[in-house]
């Protein structure tokens, strides 16, 4: 068979995926090389996108230092909760599979510009970042092994709030995770919260608004009631930047707005301050 | 002449009494609510008003008051009865001054050594645009880290509503104690039905898979113990009530004056930290 006549298998195109990368914010199509170079930050409207737990202990952490923690504390189900979708034992259970990361914080030690500290970090695709009993536990633990070690605590925050399918058991992980965080401060050591996008609710209404230092990345959402019920609740629309890391930081509740790429260099410069060193 | 049926309003025993049915007690309008405390319960009462920041919140009242022989700080949140009261009370959705204001009042009775007693009754913390702009996360979050460590016994009790973070900031202690048909939970079942079943009317539902109930919280190993309401609930008899109230609290608070310091700071950092360890 001559080429001419062989029919093509598939229409010749370029996959787009695989070549593009399109900002959730401003819809800029950006070659995915370079967007991946960025950080996954829009060289056009500076959107952080979200990043999985794994990638942001890449950016802030010292090459092959993160070592993890309790990674056996996972969901637990204590109401055997079934929802109109089905049951939350098995939603967790996928999730767990799925995402690999066994909680919706990844928690352990690890060195920034080798100062030793003790480090959770939250992931948004594991059930919208919820704080369940399982993520409550493993921020209690890393506290504990920073009070031990004597390092500083820095928690990084992705979060819708508490998680619903675990009722007043969540609800409790903000006092916990807090209680936790109060024997640190009271120990005199050094405690950072870094809010990215989204933190809001029972996150943002505990440990992630307690830091010695709140630090956030632009534009992340950051608030406690969402949007909606407030709508609803005073019968008005809120303005476009409500809620924003800018306007939280205008409101005093934000000491600094970090770019992603300024984070790691901006974390050791302040633990120094704080008496850290290698 | 035939006997007159008399139909007992509001009578609820030998029904058996739904999630739904015990949410309905303990928002009900006649409910006990702080007012009624204050006047049943408490031989005297001086008022503290304000935050010392922004403003005096009336939907959350403190204040030195002597319970039995008992001086105590008390605090808790205030809902209204009738429509004036309750605007004024804002229906007993707290704003961050309020939780300021109890967290001043809380710093107080460390100062001067009185136990601190809460009354829990609330929808939830205020979600309106300026108690975001003020801060509402960092304010019940602040809170919980406060309550933690604070240097005198504490008791909690949910006399109705327990609504979500809006509750639990007022609500760290040594003991808590519910109300037999009062609630807590994470989220309203309202709420929980629009998100989880998309469907707002399933909200009975939710509150029977939320396990919102005192039996249900006491199984779980949230509270210690269920003070008993007179048959057909609270607001039937308040004197009945509130008495239950007021000895369930001097009984808790002999206990924990017994108590050192130092044990019963260890003993309430394992209690909230053993919640969600399954």
């Amino acid at each position: 068979m001559a080429w001419f006549e062989k029919v093509a298998e598939a229409p010749l195109r370029i996959p787009t995926e695989t070549v593009w990368a399109v900002c959730p914010s401003c819809k800029a199509y950006v070659e995915k090389a370079d967007w991946k170079a960025a950080d996954k930050v829009c060289p056009r409207c500076n959107y952080h996108e979200r990043l999985g737990c794994r990638e942001r202990v890449a950016l802030i952490t010292d090459a092959k230092s993160f070592k993890e923690l309790n990674a056996q504390v996972g969901p637990n189900d204590p109401l055997k909760f079934k929802d109109s979708t089905g049951a939350y034992a098995d939603k967790a259970k996928a999730t767990v599979e799925k995402t690999g990361i066994g909680e919706a914080v990844l928690t352990g030690t690890a060195t920034i510009e080798k100062m030793p500290v003790v480090l959770g970090v939250m992931d948004f695709k594991f059930l919208g970042g919820s704080l369940g009993s399982g993520t409550g536990e493993r921020i209690l633990l890393a506290a504990e092994v920073a009070l031990k070690q004597k390092h500083p605590l820095i928690l990084i925050s992705a979060s819708g709030g508490a998680r619903m399918h675990e009722g007043i058991v969540s609800l409790m992980q903000m006092a916990k995770t807090c209680a936790a965080i109060a024997r640190l401060k009271e120990a005199g050591l050094p405690y950072i919260s870094i809010l990215t996008d989204p933190t809001t609710g029972g996150v943002s209404a505990s440990y992630a608004m307690i830091g010695d230092l709140n630090i956030a990345e632009p534009k992340a959402l950051i608030g406690f009631a969402g949007r909606r019920v407030i709508e609803q609740t005073i019968k008005q629309k809120l303005p476009d930047d409500f809620q924003t890391a800018e306007y939280t930081q205008a409101h005093g509740f934000i000491d600094h707005i970090v770019p992603r790429k300024e984070m790691k260099s901006f974390l050791a410069s302040v633990l120094r301050y704080a008496g850290c060193s290698c | 002449m035939a006997k007159k049926t008399v139909v007992k309003k509001d009578t609820v025993e030998d029904i058996k009494q739904t999630a739904w049915d015990i949410v309905q007690l303990a928002r009900h309008a006649e409910r006990p609510n702080i007012t009624d405390y204050i006047k049943l319960m408490c031989k005297d009462f001086v008022e503290l008003h304000g935050d010392r920041l922004f403003g005096d919140d009336r939907s959350m009242i403190g204040g030195f008051a002597t319970i039995g022989g008992e001086k105590v700080m008390l605090i808790g949140h205030r809902k209204g009865r009738g429509i004036e009261e309750n605007i004024e009370a804002n229906f007993g959705m707290a704003s961050p001054e309020g939780y300021r204001k109890a967290k001043r009042l809380m710093k107080l009775a460390e100062k001067y050594h009185l136990p601190v007693v809460s009354l829990v009754d609330t929808p939830g913390a205020y979600p309106g645009l300026e108690a975001e702009a003020r801060g509402q996360a960092e304010a019940i979050a602040n809170n919980l880290e406060f309550m933690a460590t604070l240097k005198t016994p504490m008791v909690i009790v949910v006399t109705g509503e327990g609504g979500s973070g809006g509750a639990l900031g007022i609500a760290v202690g040594d003991r808590i104690l519910m109300l037999q048909n009062a609630v807590y939970s994470v989220i309203s079942p309202e709420g929980c039905a629009s998100i989880l079943w998309r469907d707002g009317t399933k909200a009975a539902l939710a509150a029977e898979t939320l396990k919102i109930t005192a039996p249900s919280l006491k199984s779980l190993g949230i509270i210690d113990d269920i003070i008993p309401e007179p048959k057909g609930g609270a607001h039937t008899d308040a004197a009945t009530a509130v008495a239950a109230v007021q000895k369930a609290v001097l009984d808790n608070l002999a206990v924990l004056k017994k108590i050192s310091l130092d044990v019963l700071l260890q003993q309430r950092y394992d209690k909230f930290a053993a919640m969600g360890r399954f």
